[in-house]
């Protein structure tokens, strides 16, 4: 990590909304353009604020879905049903529009190629954002270190980038509905699953885990017992706050 | 309520302090674990956000916003170790 990037002071910054994509019917990855934004590394996140006329304020943490060399600073928004913040950022918000963001957050949860690897992600659900803004970064390097994801979604139509990712070593498996024409996996990431898709422990793969708490906990448990270095495991819980 | 890790306050601990410490290894005061600060459970929850120990469950330290004054107890850590 280049030091002088971590020594700083966070601050509001406001960006502008360039486009906003779907990418599954609950999905959307909103491009920003931040004229203060000092560069990320692939992994890190951002923290968004949005006030209401009264002054009111709700604040969130969002993965970074672009890789640092992109154009454009992008996130990707799953809406949830009962939240604050989501449904605004997912369906009010147009291009043009401006948001209140600080960033980038984060230095533990990155992947530079002089960390190594080989690079294991493993992604359940939005797990898969900041992981996908590291391969895009590895590609953008053109980086010789073989790397790949392990992706569970529920159902197909809950895969995010999935026309992306299908150019990368990837293996999706969906957990809640096995489609017709289906020929990815079905299940559980779990112990079996990893022995036969992920490098074996004597590889010592650097892996990244991100997903909902329960996934990541039971992965990375079945890593390790499975013979993982622990120290080689990075993991990144999310959840409704 | 959902527990996450210590990912969750990087923006926090680099409001306040000005570096960012998910990578610092921190010193369980209560058990003496050491492990890295983006691994401790972390709470999410009205004014203040908590930590815990992931070896033990003791409390870390906690963080308390109110009126954009931030206060930090780290009452729970034996020592912090980063890179500068």
């Amino acid at each position: 990590m280049e030091r002088t990037a971590v020594h700083r002071r966070l601050n509001w910054q406001l960006a502008r909304v360039v486009e906003g994509v779907t990418e599954t019917a609950r999905t959307k990855s909103i491009a920003l353009d931040a004229i203060d934004w000092p560069g990320h590394l692939a992994g890190q996140h951002v923290d968004v604020r949005l006030t209401a006329d009264d002054g009111y304020q709700a604040q969130r943490s969002y993965s970074i879905a672009s890789a640092p060399e992109d154009e454009h600073l992008v996130i990707t928004v799953q809406r949830l049903e009962e939240g604050e913040v989501s449904p605004y950022l997912t369906e009010t918000l147009v291009p043009g529009d401006e948001l209140e963001l600080r960033g980038p957050i984060g230095g533990y949860f990155v992947w530079q190629e002089a960390l190594g690897g080989p690079v294991l992600l493993i992604a359940g659900g939005s797990g898969v954002v900041p992981l996908r803004a590291i391969l895009r970064h590895h590609r953008a390097t053109a980086s010789e270190i073989p790397v790949r994801l392990l992706y569970s979604a529920r159902t197909r139509g809950d895969l995010i980038y999935r026309d992306e990712l299908a150019d990368y070593d990837t293996v999706v498996t969906l957990t809640n509905e096995q489609p017709q024409e289906w020929s990815g996996r079905a299940g559980r990431i779990d112990s079996a699953f990893l022995t036969e898709t992920a490098w074996p422990p004597a590889e010592r793969p650097l892996v990244y885990i991100c997903g909902p708490t329960g996934f990541v906990e039971a992965i990375a448990d079945a890593l390790v017992t499975l013979g993982h270095d622990p120290s080689r495991i990075r993991a990144e819980r999310f959840g409704p706050t | 309520m959902i527990a996450l890790d210590g990912n969750a306050i990087a923006g926090d601990f680099l409001e306040v302090f000005g570096v960012d410490l998910t990578a610092a290894l921190c010193v369980c005061a209560a058990c003496g674990m050491s492990s890295v600060v983006a691994e401790a459970i972390v709470y999410m929850g009205g004014p203040g956000r908590v930590a815990r120990c992931r070896g033990c469950s003791e409390l870390l330290f906690v963080l308390v916003t109110i009126r954009d004054v931030t206060c930090v107890d780290l009452r729970g850590i034996a020592g912090l170790d980063m890179e500068i």
